[in-house]
């Protein structure tokens, strides 16, 4: 909303300048985005009389050489000269101007809006010693005909900056929703008075905020009296309660809008356009109260207010044709609906060059009505934004009557007498408010004085509650549809005692339990990957609808239950995330990209999977009480499966190249000696899984799966407890090859409430106890068949082993031809120690056996010879 | 020594141990010590002049026994001294040549210590999760405990029982990103305020939560805009509980988040769940309010930072959770954490949040 301070200090004489007083409405909640000083340092323009006009030709356009008078002539002094008298030559390209009219010149010197320098210059062959100017280059308009032709009565030589009084400043307020009233004049001129104890008196005298009785004057059925004005029937008198017509004929349809009011529209905003359509324009700036006005001899008939019926069309003033909708509610006459209530107005009856007649249409309707209205045509303009936020439904009879005054004023109109009103308006209903209300809210004291003091500033009538001595019974003003309840009225106390006021302290807390555990283990997961060399991303987690393909997917992987969003940003990527890898897969594309080919990311974050009974309607439990715990579970029935997941993605290399340590020494001719690097493989995405898994105290079991996107040879299932926590390996070189990746690219992804859940039934650590003892190492080399998996063998070992089975690590492995095709040698060290003693050799090689035998009865394996 | 030269010996005169031997023996061994250039050279020395068999010292110990009995004391005394003086010199140098080879070997085995030593590439946490943690932690050490919820969410929680009228604006396709099929009321969450709600009804009274967490708009990513961003919303509600208590919950807040001495500033505004509401603004930590004096880039010369939304829990929440508005109350408070990263750390882009760049999020480290 663009405020003019030079129209607000009208209805607030005394206002301060216009920053404070943006300062002022700040700190009452109006968001003061910009304070625009215009018309200022528009110097050296003067009124001047145009005293003889010739025109010249030239190649393209013709313009014409002006004499013109810029000064008064010196009357006491005849003797002196025309040019003495300020008389310059002025070349000028419109011809919108007479002989003896008054027009503005900007002198040799003067600077223009935007920094434009006015100089003497020759053009057309003669020097143009000034310039006459449009509205527009003066900044206070738009133009219509060219050159600002200015009152007869300007006196010449004036300031045209002093005499138009062109110096003002516009405020630029972001409206909260709930404050319709502040889209006017009328509305922040209350606040600014209220900010500064400033008398106000309101917009118009007329406009009496609680005239709940204006509904006497219309009739009970809601027809007007037709014989008084011009006859209007409201049929959903919910949806307009209010509706006052009044009949203004004998309109001069060629009469200009002046240019102080072309001046006030243009600065606020709105293009003049036609003095009829500039009065309506104006009151609604003014006052807030939209207004229509319709061409009369193009109705036929009364005016209806009613719904719109199916198959209705309308032509609406931006030149759409509308198909209607049944909810649309239209205003209509015989020949159909004439205009969208509260949105915009039809072509069929639209005011046009040669209308002498009007029909004005100050009405209310229902907010939710016209916000359902535009939004379901995609029309959205100045009545339905005024509207939506809530029009003061006492406005509409003096609202008709202000621009009837101006009708008259500004297009010689002449008001029929009758008046239409249609009153269904609701009597206001007083709200019980205990004055200590403020007090338990605000953390200070606001006395019972300052508290009616505000009430009364609001607008708001105030009546004992014969009851209760410590409350009032409140009953808002009439603009003031947001105020319901007392919460409503607290905020207008603190608001205009200022929040300012409000003292500072802490609230003094329970003692809290901190972090629960599975959020201390999302953030410890997250600092071990780190700490692992990998980088955090949080990508977006939108995919398409091939990402499931992409990722080789079978048809019943639960990872192709997508949740699908209605009105998704691109259809490219109308899913949720079943998985994390596809945004990694971007992120780590995009990084290679822009070439780094070194890529370690992780992403901990949400997946979304329907669940696999299809989500149905759940009723939505009232807001009036707290819900039962069965409809809080039925609405979260209803959700998709959400579980947190951590994945990564390496490629290029894992270690980088590096100098080796000792061989480097500066300045000898050996210089240092280069490793070169080594790349990531399946086993570092396994190992990224592990160090995500022990940064929360689990130890995960790997074993060999064939599991999308992975390679079908080079995926390790990870478990836990028995239960798959997730996969990690190289991925599939088709799915690399469809995701941009680099070849041998590897990746992991773990469930993060299976490892949690793993974490929590841990329970506390039970110390080792260490052995003060020398160990007994012993070394076996084992020969198994190749596809044995190496867990199988370190198992039986375990078990072989028994307790004084320290650490088992394997140390080799070697196939090759002395081993035989499809065999390889495992050699493991074991290291066995007993907390009592020193093993005995005998006791040594007794376990190293038995060791031996069990992985020979589980897997066949044999003593390497 | 030199008292003992000139005193006849004449038993003694001639063989390997009459003074003047010696004493050429022990002068011999000396000068070979102090010549021995090295290790290797003075273990030839010691050999030949200390305790090999051929030294002259050695023979002459051999001599000893041949000497008639009243000549052994005195030359058994003065070859012990002989060889005494030998043994130390041999020791002294021995010292010497080791320390010499000490610091040589050290001075060879020197390295280029600013070479590089970084053996693994460098990983970093994402810098909205450090700074969500980083406030998470500062109201959790005040007593707050951290409420999570989905981020699909139901209507009911996400607008309805916040208070937002049926055709709130915000509820428009325009707005808010709508879950199929059409009419389970499934929304992406548009902010993290339905956690209150959730908090409301799953905990005991008093309610005390911060709840961080990613929301969604129907926004396309640009460098100002993104469908996807982190919010962190605080809830205490409590008897008692105060606009006061807000301010001053924010003033902590503010001063964790850029930093102390800067004033607050609250602004009355309007959000359907918070009646009273107001917009917080944060004195701008770049100029501190000194914009007039000099252009500010971080706030674009308005002196304040917008840190986000708060006011006291509307009635009609409280009722939507079944608590007593007229006992209870509470205040709520919302925040964006890529503007407030953005400000913190002079982000250009929102977009640089969500394109996983690793240049971008390296130099926020691991610990923030
Ligand atoms: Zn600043």
């Amino acid at each position: 909303m663009l405020i003019l301070m030079s129209w607000l200090r009208e209805q607030v004489p005394g206002l301060p300048p216009a920053r404070a007083v943006a300062d002022a409405l700040i700190r009452a909640g109006f968001e003061v985005e910009g304070v625009e000083a215009v018309g200022q340092g528009l110097t050296g323009v003067v009124v001047g009389e145009v005293l003889a006009i010739e025109e010249v030709a030239a190649k393209k356009k013709s313009v014409r050489w002006c004499q013109v008078r810029v000064a008064a002539p010196a009357a006491a002094d005849p003797a002196v000269s025309d040019q003495d008298a300020g008389v310059r030559g002025v070349i000028c390209g419109a011809f919108n101007f007479a002989v003896g009219d008054r027009i503005a010149v900007a002198l040799p010197g003067a600077v223009l809006p935007g920094g434009f320098e006015i100089t003497a210059r020759k053009t057309y062959g003669h020097v143009s010693d000034g310039m006459i100017c449009s509205a527009s280059e003066l900044g206070i308009g738009e133009d219509h005909d060219g050159i600002m032709v200015l009152p007869p009565g300007a006196p010449l030589g004036a300031h045209v900056a002093e005499l138009l009084d062109l110096a003002d400043d516009v405020l630029d307020i972001a409206i909260t929703p709930d404050r319709g009233y502040a889209l006017s004049i009328r509305g922040i001129a209350r606040e600014a008075a209220t900010a500064f104890g400033l008398s106000y008196a309101d917009a118009d005298g007329s406009v009496d905020s609680t005239d709940a009785g204006g509904a006497a004057r219309a009739g009970a059925g809601g027809v007007a009296d037709a014989g008084a004005g011009y006859p209007v029937t409201v049929e959903d008198t919910t949806a307009c309660d209010r509706y006052v017509a009044r009949v203004i004929t004998g309109v001069d349809p060629a009469a200009a809008t002046p240019l102080r009011w072309a001046r006030r529209l243009s600065l606020s905003g709105m293009r003049p356009i036609s003095a009829a359509v500039d009065v309506t324009n104006v009151i609604m700036l003014g006052l807030g109260q939209p207004l229509h006005a319709f061409d009369r001899a193009k109705l036929s008939g009364a005016i209806v207010v009613r719904r719109a019926r199916a198959g209705e069309r309308l032509l609406t003033l931006d030149g759409v044709d509308r198909t209607l909708d049944p909810e649309d509610l239209v205003i209509a006459d015989d020949s159909g609906p004439i205009a969208l209530a509260g949105v915009m107005g039809g072509a069929s009856t639209e005011i046009s060059a040669s209308t002498t007649d009007i029909v004005l249409e100050a009405a209310h309707f229902d907010p939710i009505v016209v916000a359902r209205g535009a939004r379901r045509h995609r029309l959205f303009s100045e009545a339905s934004r005024r509207f939506e936020r809530g029009v003061d439904p006492a406005l509409p009879p003096a609202a008709a009557q202000a621009a009837i005054r101006l009708f008259t004023e500004l297009a010689g109109g002449r008001a029929e007498p009758g008046l239409t009103d249609v009153d269904h308006r609701r009597a206001p209903s007083a709200i019980r408010f205990p004055l200590s209300e403020p007090t338990r809210l605000g953390g200070r004291l606001y006395s019972d004085e300052s508290v009616r003091g505000r009430l009364t500033d609001v607008g708001c009538l105030l009546e004992d509650d014969g009851a209760d001595e410590g409350a009032v019974l409140v009953t808002p003003p009439s603009w003031r549809p947001d105020l319901t309840r007392p919460a409503d009225l607290v905020e207008e106390v603190m608001r205009l005692e200022g929040y300012d006021t409000i003292p500072v302290t802490l609230p003094r807390l329970p003692a809290g339990r901190g972090l629960t555990p599975s959020q201390r283990h999302v953030r410890a997961v997250a600092r071990a990957l780190a700490y692992e060399g990998l980088t955090e991303v949080m990508t977006l987690p939108f995919v398409g609808a091939g990402t499931a393909d992409l990722l080789g997917l079978p048809d019943n992987d639960r990872r192709r239950a997508a949740v699908r969003i209605a009105n998704p940003i691109a259809e490219d990527a109308a899913y949720l995330r079943t998985t994390l890898l596809p945004g990694l897969f971007d992120a780590a594309a995009r990084n290679i990209g822009r070439g780094d080919p070194d890529i370690a990311l992780f992403e901990i974050g949400q997946v979304f999977r329907e669940p696999r009974e299809p989500a149905r309607p759940v009723p939505t439990p009232s807001v009036l009480t707290r819900p039962s715990q069965d409809e809080v579970a039925a609405l979260d029935a209803a959700l998709p499966e959400q579980p947190r997941r951590v994945a990564g993605v390496l490629a290029g290399l894992r270690e980088p190249a590096t100098v080796l340590p000792g061989h480097a020494v500066a300045g000898s001719a050996g210089g240092g000696a280069l490793a070169k690097g080594r790349p990531a493989d399946w086993a570092d995405a396994v190992e990224a899984a592990h160090a995500a898994a022990r940064a929360v105290g689990v130890e995960l079991t790997a074993t060999a799966d064939e599991h999308a996107p992975w390679h079908p040879g080079r995926c390790a299932a990870l478990w836990v407890d028995g239960e798959l926590v997730g996969h990690a390996g190289e991925l599939h070189p088709r799915v690399i090859g469809a995701a941009g990746l680099p070849p041998r690219t590897v990746a992991f992804e773990l469930g993060l409430e299976e490892l949690f859940a793993a974490a929590l039934r841990r329970g506390p650590v039970e110390a080792p106890v260490v052995s003060p003892y020398p160990p007994a190492d012993r070394d076996v080399a084992l020969v198994v068949e190749a596809a044995i998996p190496v867990t199988e063998v370190t198992a039986a070992l375990r078990e072989g082993a028994g307790e004084l089975l320290e650490s088992l690590t394997l140390f080799d492995v070697f196939e090759g031809a002395q081993i035989g095709a499809g065999r390889r040698s495992l050699a493991f060290g074991l290291r066995l120690r007993a907390i009592d003693r020193t093993l005995t050799a005998e006791e040594a090689n007794g376990i190293r056996d038995a060791a031996v035998a069990e992985a020979t009865r589980r897997t066949g394996a044999a003593l390497r010879a | 020594m030199t008292e003992t030269m000139t005193d006849p010996q004449p038993a003694a005169a001639g063989g390997p141990l009459d003074p003047a031997s010696l004493e050429a023996a022990v002068a011999e061994a000396l000068a070979a010590l102090a010549a021995a250039a090295d290790l290797t050279d003075l273990a030839a020395v010691r050999a030949a002049h200390v305790d090999g068999r051929s030294a002259a010292l050695v023979l002459a110990r051999q001599k000893l026994g041949s000497l008639p009995r009243e000549d052994r004391a005195d030359a058994g005394r003065r070859l012990n001294d002989a060889l005494g003086a030998v043994r130390d010199a041999h020791a002294t140098r021995l010292a010497e040549l080791t320390a010499e080879r000490d610091a040589r070997v050290l001075v060879e085995e020197r390295v280029d210590v600013t070479m590089p030593t970084r053996r693994r590439h460098a990983g970093a946490r994402h810098p909205l999760a450090v700074l969500s943690e980083r406030l998470v932690d500062t109201f959790v050490a005040m007593g707050y405990e951290v409420a999570e919820g989905p981020e699909v969410e139901h209507d009911w929680f996400n607008f309805e029982a916040l208070n937002f009228y049926p055709d709130h604006p915000a509820r428009s396709e325009h707005d808010t990103l709508f879950v199929e099929p059409a009419g389970t009321g499934r929304v992406l969450r548009t902010h993290t305020s339905p956690v209150q709600v959730r908090a409301l009804l799953s905990r005991p009274l008093p309610v005390y939560v911060v709840a961080p967490g990613r929301t969604y708009r129907n926004d396309t990513v640009d460098a100002t805009h993104s469908p996807v961003f982190g919010q962190l919303e605080c809830l205490a509600v409590d008897e008692g509980i105060t606009m006061a208590d807000l301010r001053g919950t924010l003033e902590v807040f503010a001063a964790e988040l850029f930093g102390t001495g800067l004033t607050t500033r609250l602004r009355p505004s309007y959000f359907p769940f918070t009646e009273p509401s107001a917009e917080l603004d944060v004195q701008c930590f770049n100029c501190r309010g000194e914009s007039a004096r000099q252009p500010c880039r971080v706030c674009s010369d308005e002196g304040w930072i917008e840190a986000g939304g708060c006011g006291m829990v509307d009635p009609n929440v409280l009722r939507a959770a079944g608590i007593d508005a007229t006992r209870y109350s509470g205040f709520a408070f919302g925040m964006g954490l890529e503007r407030a990263a953005m400000m913190r750390h002079g982000v250009r882009e929102i977009r640089d949040f969500v394109d996983g760049d690793v240049r971008f999020s390296l130099p926020f480290g691991i610990e923030g």
